[in-house]
Order: C-alpha cells, then sequence, then structure tokens
C-alpha cells in the first residue's frame, strides 16, 4: 500500500494540480519528505529549508497528529497512513 | 521613453510604467509573499526582472521574467541555498544585485542570515561566497531590528574582484580579490548601541550607496549618521550636520552625476518618524557638504510613515527619475531629480523596496 497525502490548495500547483498524492509507506516523516524531494522538487521546497528542516509555519498531520508534538520528522508513517499538509495561521 | 518601477511589498509585487503620461500600475502578482528584493537588469537586449520573494509559509524563492512581468520563471530547486555543512538556511533574500555590465550572467544576492552569494547563469542559481562566510566576525555579527542580512551590494564596474557589502549589525565589508578576503570599512562611523563608539566592525549601517561617477566614493545612512568615503569604503567622515535628522534608512547615488544623492530623514531611532513629521526627501549636490529639502507634489500634511532601506532609489536616466515608497503604501516619483513630485500608487501594501530603469 503506501500512504496519501492531502494538499492544500495553494501548494496542487506545485504537485502537477494533484490534491492527493501517494508515497511509500512504512516509513517515517523524513522519509515522506525525501520522497517528496525525488519526485516533486518544487514541493518539497515549499515544506522544508535546504537542512531538511519542516518550516516554521508549515504543519503536517500523520493520521490527525501534527507531527512536532510526536517525533517530528521521525514520526513513524504507518502503511495506510492519511498525512495532511495545512499552513498554520500566521501572516498580518 | 519608458520608465519602470518594480514596488516590493510586505504583501506582493507592483509593476508600472510610464510613458511620458501618467504611471499605469499593474495589478498585485506574488501574492501574500514579502518581496524584500527586485533588480532590474538592463545589462542584456531585454530587460529582466529578478524577483525576492518571501512566504511566511513556504519559504523563499527566487523568480525571473524576460517579458517585464507577464511570466515569471522559478527552477524547480531553490535558487539559493547554503551548503550542508553550514548548517544554515535561507531565511529571506535580501537584495539581488546586477554583475557588472560586460558580464550579463552574474549577479549577487544577498540574504538573511548575513550571506554573500553569486550567480553565474543569471540568477537561475547561486554559491555561496564563502571568504565572507567564513569571515572571522561572522559569529558575532548581530541581528537590527529587520533582522541579520547582507541588504547592500556593490560591485566595483572598473573591476568584478572589488566589491563593498554592508548588512546591519556588522558594517561595511570590502574585498579586492574576489571574495577569497574580507576587511571591515567601518573607521569613522559611531555605533550608538555598544560600549565603544568607533569599534572595528559591529555598526548598524543602514544603507550604503556608491557615487555615480567616482567608483571610490561611498555614501551611508547609518543608525545615527550620514556618512561619506572618499577612500573606498575605508574610512568615513559625517555629512549629517546640515540634516534635520541623522537617523534614516535609505541613501541612493545619482547613476552619473558626481556628489548627487537623496535620502529620507528621520529624528531618532527612539522617535522614528520623518524629521519634522513630515514628507520631505532631502538632496545634496556637493557629495554632502549641503542639503536641499524637497517636497513639491508630497503630502503636506504631517507625514508619518517610515521609508525603509530599499525603498528608495533611482534609474538610470538623464535627469533622474527618483522613486521612495512609504510602509504606509504610498509610492511617490520625481522625474526632475526631486524637484518635483507625483504619487504613483497609494494604499498598497507597505512597501519593502523599489527598483526604477528607463527601457
Amino acid at each position: 500500500m503506501g500512504a496519501v497525502i492531502l494538499l492544500p490548495g495553494v501548494l496542487r500547483a506545485d504537485a502537477g494540480d494533484e490534491a492527493r498524492l501517494s508515497v511509500a509507506a512504512p516509513g517515517t516523516v523524513r522519509d515522506v519528505l525525501a520522497e517528496i524531494a525525488d519526485r516533486w522538487p518544487r514541493l518539497a521546497k515549499r515544506l522544508r529549508d535546504e537542512q531538511g528542516g519542516l518550516r516554521r509555519y508549515v504543519n503536517l498531520y500523520v493520521d490527525g497528529e501534527e507531527c512536532r508534538r510526536m517525533s517530528g520528522l521521525e514520526t513513524p508513517v504507518p502503511d495506510g497512513a492519511e498525512i495532511q499538509i495545512i499552513p498554520s495561521v500566521a501572516g498580518g | 521613453m519608458t520608465r519602470l518601477l518594480a514596488i516590493g511589498t510586505e504583501k506582493g509585487l507592483f509593476l508600472a510604467t510610464h510613458d511620458g503620461g501618467g504611471w499605469d500600475v499593474q495589478p498585485l502578482q506574488f501574492n501574500v509573499k514579502s518581496v524584500y528584493a527586485v533588480a532590474i537588469d538592463t545589462r542584456g537586449g531585454t530587460p529582466r526582472i529578478l524577483v525576492g520573494a518571501s512566504s511566511a509559509h513556504w519559504g523563499p524563492s527566487v523568480a525571473i521574467s524576460s517579458d517585464l512581468g507577464k511570466t515569471w520563471e522559478e527552477p524547480d530547486d531553490p535558487a539559493i541555498t547554503f551548503p550542508d555543512d553550514t548548517g544554515a538556511a535561507v531565511e529571506n533574500v535580501w537584495q539581488l544585485t546586477p554583475g557588472p555590465a560586460d558580464r550579463p550572467e552574474v549577479v549577487y544576492a544577498g540574504t538573511q542570515p548575513s550571506a554573500l552569494f553569486r550567480s553565474d547563469d543569471g540568477g537561475r542559481s547561486f554559491s555561496l561566497v564563502r571568504g565572507l562566510w567564513d569571515h572571522p566576525h561572522r559569529t558575532t555579527w548581530e541581528p537590527g531590528g529587520g533582522g541579520q542580512a547582507i541588504h547592500t551590494i556593490l560591485p566595483d564596474p572598473r573591476d568584478d574582484a572589488r566589491m563593498v557589502v554592508a548588512m546591519s549589525t556588522g558594517g561595511v565589508y570590502r574585498t579586492t580579490d574576489g571574495g577569497t578576503n574580507w576587511a571591515p570599512g567601518n573607521a569613522g562611523i559611531k555605533a550608538v548601541h555598544v560600549p565603544d563608539p568607533f569599534p572595528e566592525y559591529g555598526q548598524c549601517v543602514h544603507k550604503v550607496a556608491r557615487d555615480g561617477a567616482d567608483p571610490d566614493r561611498f555614501y551611508a545612512q547609518v543608525h545615527h549618521g550620514v556618512y561619506r568615503s572618499d577612500d573606498g569604503a575605508a574610512s568615513w567622515e559625517s555629512i549629517a550636520e546640515p540634516l534635520p535628522g541623522d537617523f534614516g534608512f535609505p541613501i541612493v547615488a545619482h547613476p552619473s552625476r558626481p556628489g548627487t544623492i537623496w535620502n529620507f530623514p528621520m529624528i531618532a531611532d527612539m522617535d522614528r518618524y520623518p524629521a519634522d513629521h513630515r514628507c520631505r526627501v532631502y538632496r545634496s549636490r556637493d557629495a554632502g557638504s549641503s542639503w536641499e529639502a524637497l517636497e513639491n507634489g508630497l503630502p503636506a500634511t504631517p507625514f508619518y510613515p517610515s521609508v525603509l532601506r530599499d525603498a528608495m532609489c533611482v534609474d538610470g536616466g538623464d535627469p533622474a527619475g527618483v522613486y521612495f515608497g512609504a510602509k504606509s503604501g504610498e509610492v511617490f516619483a520625481s522625474l526632475d531629480e526631486g524637484d518635483s513630485w507625483e504619487t504613483v500608487a497609494a494604499h498598497l501594501p507597505a512597501v519593502l523596496c523599489v527598483r526604477a530603469a528607463v527601457i
């Protein structure tokens, strides 16, 4: 199987206008971001900086739990997981 | 003659053109991105616009247009990145500066955190200038109010190996060997935020401009101070005394006429309003020995917004066009070197930068 990423509308143009992306699983959030970088590099640079860190106002939920509240980039992504990427509340 | 004005704001880019009638301001681009850096590169046959735009959510990016903003090119991979071993990540692009006239492929970028990058492919990809990043002073540079960034890049028009950069705080640095070695160039610039008033480096330099006719002459607007250097940015003397305030952010120089400069004086760092609460640009035609207030056509009512360091510029025309934008979202232009002014736009987001060219 694998995992499914649900993208917000503002990022879909950076992933071939897709709202849902299928990625390999099981693995970790770091593995998922690495696969994104390989397959959708323009999307990857929106999500993480060049050192691999998740951008401050990007929230990434694995089955409903924000990854920073679990193990960050090492958060497990089980087979069949749903990953939601949601911009946090920021700006003015 | 067409004048092109690029206006970078806290929430997007606006392009405006002037063909001899009024100003035509085009719709917003780079939706909700902070545009700290714009360059209009006229070195090739077709003008190119380079934009450093940053999303609070999705990070910084560099985009290039070769059709005056109708379409934009942005590489899939980030144009500017720190090498892995630095452990650093680009927070923002503060400056994009075309290189020498005879090297149209060379573009420089200044970033937050303070670093200088060089592109040899017209701005599509950049490499870190290691000499400045590895400078022993770097770890002691401190962020100013806007962040710790290289905000001024001044390549020498005579020699690609020579360059002056500046940052807040950190001050002025110079290289004469293409960026391998850098020397601080702050002698005479007063620092008001540290116990030693004249340190070797660490001054809060807000902006530096190079004289349009004498490449060894520079002007600096500092956090309390306006200075001129006649020795290639090695040492400085005050030219602030005739001004109504020595605080401020921008300073720009005429593209070709010697000794002609403009700034926007403010009262003080703890009283950050335009001098006398009036919207006035100051011009010197004698390299800062004397200044005159310019306000014909500018708002006559009390005026309180700041004009940020990159929110004033000149174009390459003769007479030169002079432009500035305020944090209140108003943009003003003078096509007669400051003698008279008109409003280009109002009610924009806070203006971060302006750049203009005759195309």
